[in-house]
């Protein structure tokens, strides 16, 4: 029985095979037209009416480059830390109505941008082989008893989506589990949203994934041959795309068959992987260069404004909040690095480096930002970091347990306002000076023996009085401060 | 895609092309195309006599780059005048056939 021994290995009946894995990423890019054409680039328009003659591939209309898909296509190539080449376009010619030119313009030998790499938040930097730009196809929907392609009657086609401005980021063969695939495009996907370049919404297809996928021996250098996965709209899909796959190829191989290099396609609902192609069609897109565009040639000085107009990156956001967690004896450990990456994931990064500026401590800071904040990202952007800062001081410092640190930041985040007088509303506030001092007046008065062998240095009776005095303010007093009072009123009575 | 020796092309490539292309074409057809194929390539094959080592390879026959225009909007076509031409429409779609197998 061949099964996934953990996600990435797989244990086969004649030895323990390792899944290899290339990501080919297709977004949409977030211009206002169409790649070659003025038509609006929108999702979700009544069908067939963002079109035009060149969108359409009427004869004699002509492809103008859009400047904007240019720039934005740079910021991704930057922000992967490609370099940004002179480029040219290619036709892709083959015969399917989503295209109805018949050929997508594509780049093919000479892309845009090359030689890039991602850093995960685990730390593995993968490969970037390649970002290159490209048009996306039209829609197509097909109609019959089925709704899917086999045993359609005809299909319907909207060109809306044809000409939009696409580009793909082609991995490196460098992931090795699903796990790892997943949080690759998810930073993919990160980076493309704090870039501006996409929306990065796979929901909408905006972003789309394919997966190239092989199996080799445990220890073997040498690559297997591999199947590209097709649709593939969520980061469940892929992740089980990719196991299933790794099983299939391991029970080939082990049959003594050969993995024919091949496209699959995933199938939600059983889970499964089917080849899309027979072998004999194998594909031949004929490229030859577009006649109809000249090459593209990015001076060095709009690269270089490109390359400084980038804003901060997820990997180095992370970064920064490490940074100021190694700053603070307190903060770190278990548990940490995920908050941070929630943190940023959620764009509450700047919230937390605000709050530590004005006086919040790292840990604290960090944690209602990644628990309780994350809750509602919306609103806690738009927190007063001085009123976060504020309440992170308050429970820092006991004067509200962290459980009602809680309650009054819920409010925070709902009202605003000032973080001491919502704990004072909720009935939080710790006591004061002038009341506790009563308290502690009473714990003594009732506990004169044990006030003796206090005051005569015995200290493990210090935990019984201060004790006593928790329960006499129902856990409102802060149990620091306690002890510094029980401290100073023996200094007084020695 | 050019057979074993430059310049000369198979049948069974020109056949392959041709498949491409989607292109029905008979036995005397596929003859008479790898002759005349294979003649243009014999004399795209001469260029390869010539020393080119000096020059860079030309993209476009023209002298231009970055020919780009601004990210703006522009009236494109109605929906009944982009479905005018076509043989079948439906909800504002145009139909096609039976479409056999995914896309590319």
């Amino acid at each position: 029985m061949t099964t996934v021994e953990r996600p990435g290995v797989v244990e086969g009946t004649t030895g323990r095979f390792e899944t290899v894995i290339g990501l080919e990423v297709h977004c949409e890019l977030s211009s206002a037209t169409k790649l070659f054409c003025g038509c609006p680039n929108a999702f979700g328009a009544e069908p067939n009416t963002n079109v035009c003659p060149v969108c359409l591939g009427l004869p004699g209309s002509l492809p103008v480059l859009n400047e904007r898909a240019v720039e934005l296509a740079m910021r991704i190539g930057a922000a992967l830390g490609c370099e940004i080449r002179p480029s040219v376009f290619h036709r892709k010619n083959y015969f399917y109505p989503d295209m109805p030119k018949d050929y997508q313009v594509s780049q093919y030998d000479e892309p845009i941008n090359v030689d890039g790499s991602l850093e995960l938040p685990d730390g593995t930097r993968v490969g970037i082989v390649r970002a290159h730009i490209e048009e996306d196809t039209g829609k197509t929907t097909h109609v019959g008893a089925t709704g899917r392609i086999h045993g359609a009657d005809y299909s319907l086609v909207d060109y809306n989506r044809a000409g939009v401005p696409l580009v793909e980021i082609v991995s490196a063969p460098d992931l090795r589990t699903s796990d790892q695939a997943r949080a690759y495009v998810a930073e993919l996907r990160a980076l493309l949203v704090a870039t501006g370049a996409s929306d990065g919404r796979m929901e909408e297809g905006s972003m789309r994934v394919d997966a190239n996928v092989s199996v080799r021996p445990v220890g073997s250098e040498a690559f297997g041959t591999r199947c590209e996965i097709k649709n593939l709209n969520s980061l469940r899909s892929l992740g089980r795309a990719i196991e299933h796959e790794a099983v299939r190829q391991v029970a080939v191989v082990e049959a003594g068959g050969r993995v024919v290099q091949e496209t699959r396609h995933f199938d939600e609902e059983s889970g499964r992987t089917s080849s899309m192609r027979s072998k004999e069609e194998a594909e031949d897109y004929r490229y030859f260069q577009e006649p109809d565009l000249v090459p593209l040639r990015p001076s060095a000085s709009w690269v270089g404004e490109v390359r400084a107009g980038l804003p901060m990156l997820p990997a180095e956001r992370r970064r920064r909040l490490l940074t100021l967690v190694d700053g603070e004896p307190e903060a770190g450990g278990a548990g940490t690095a995920s908050q941070v990456a929630t943190v940023v994931d959620l764009g509450l990064d700047e919230l937390v480096v605000a709050a530590v500026a004005a006086g919040a401590p790292v840990r604290v800071a960090l944690a209602r930002s990644a628990n309780e904040a994350a809750q509602r990202p919306d609103q806690a952007r738009l927190v007063d970091p001085a009123a976060f800062a504020a309440l992170c001081r308050l429970e820092a410092g006991g004067t509200v347990s962290a459980t009602q640190a809680k309650q009054v930041l819920a409010e925070l985040l709902e009202h605003g306002g000032d973080p001491a007088e919502i704990a004072r509303g909720l009935g939080f506030e710790a006591l004061g000076d002038e009341a506790l001092s009563s308290v502690v007046d009473e714990v003594v008065a009732a506990n004169p023996g044990e006030w003796e062998r206090f005051v005569a240095g015995e200290e493990k009776v210090a935990q019984f009085l201060l004790g006593q005095v928790m329960r006499a303010t129902k856990g409102r007093a802060n149990g620091k401060v306690v002890a510094a009072a029980l401290e100073a009123r023996r200094g007084g009575a020695a | 895609m050019a057979g074993d020796t430059p310049g000369r092309l198979t049948r069974e490539e020109v056949g392959h092309v041709a498949h491409l292309a989607r292109l029905e074409l008979t036995e005397d057809e596929l003859e008479r195309f790898a002759r005349q194929l294979s003649a243009v390539l014999g004399h795209a094959e001469a260029l390869r006599g010539l020393d080119v080592s000096a020059l860079a390879p030309t993209s476009h026959p023209l002298e231009l780059e970055n020919v780009l225009r601004p990210d703006t909007v522009r009236a494109g076509l109605t929906r009944e005048e982009a479905l005018a031409a076509a043989p079948a429409t439906e909800s504002g779609c145009f139909v096609v056939p039976r479409i056999l197998g995914e896309a590319p």
